[in-house]
């Protein structure tokens, strides 16, 4: 076993754990904290496709931004009373169960059973695409209107959260 | 090591995530399980980045990771607004937009 398949299949555990343990917290603050767990584990599969960059990105702006933000909301809202945090399990439940077992069974039936036409691997080539440099220089040249347009939404999204969470004038 | 078992292990977070959202009744863990989904896709995204030797599945998760950040400020805005108006996340009690 080579030592990117057996990270894979480490990170892969821990992944898949932290998911499971997150939908089935009954507190969000414990919930989110295995979030976090999950986005670390995601940052070092990153990490095993030579995508330093988005590896990096994954862990300042994910773990570190937006989980900030979501763990600040938990507490601001304080939801303490555990008695209203508590899920019956019901029909729709049952329901939700078996849906989404349907498309965990289609999406496996098309990754392993359908026929593929994917190109051949090119592997080898993936260290020199996932570096800063490379990645920076695509996002000056190529893709440059789009970083732009991104920008706007960034400032829409303040905006629209300010305007949102503010308590009323009147 | 092959494309098939990232794509499998994406599938799979992803179905963590979808049964996250149509099975709990907290919007906040509603809310972080769309972020569980959208960060299964991302992980599509850069396996088939590097196992194609392109560029644009990184440059997608980039802007993939700017969506979920303004989604974020703008979602969670929304919970507390209506935490101030409902004095609750269970979106069972949220249904005035229920025909």
């Amino acid at each position: 076993m080579t030592l990117q398949s057996f990270l894979f299949y480490l990170l892969a555990v821990i992944s898949v754990g932290s998911a499971l343990l997150m939908v089935t917290r009954r507190n969000p603050v414990i919930a989110a904290l295995y979030l976090i767990l999950n986005f670390f584990a995601l940052g070092g599969l990153y990490l095993t496709l030579h995508a330093q960059f988005i590896a990096f990105i994954q862990i300042l702006v994910y773990a570190g931004a937006i989980m900030v933000l979501f763990l600040f909301v938990i507490m601001l809202l304080n939801l303490g009373d555990v008695k209203q945090l508590t899920e019956r399990v019901s029909y729709k439940k049952i329901i939700a169960a078996g849906l989404s077992f349907a498309l965990l069974m289609e999406m496996l039936y098309i990754f392993v059973y359908a026929p593929s036409d994917l190109p051949t691997s090119r592997f080898e080539q993936a260290a020199t695409i996932g570096t800063v440099e490379y990645i920076g220089k695509q996002l000056y040249t190529t893709f440059l209107f789009p970083f732009e347009v991104a920008s706007v939404l960034l400032l829409a999204a303040i905006v629209g959260a300010v305007i949102l969470a503010k308590r009323r004038l009147n | 090591m092959d494309i098939q078992p990232y794509l499998l292990l994406s599938a799979i977070t992803f179905v963590i995530g979808v049964v996250g959202v149509l099975a709990r009744r907290n919007a906040i863990i509603v809310f972080m399980s769309i972020e569980l989904m959208l960060n299964s896709v991302n992980l599509s995204l850069v396996a088939f980045s590097a196992f194609l030797g392109d560029v644009t599945g990184q440059m997608l998760v980039f802007f993939v990771m700017t969506v979920a950040a303004a989604e974020a400020a703008v979602g969670l805005a929304i919970i507390i607004a209506l935490f101030r108006n409902k004095q609750t996340v269970n979106i069972d009690d949220i249904n005035i937009l229920k025909w």
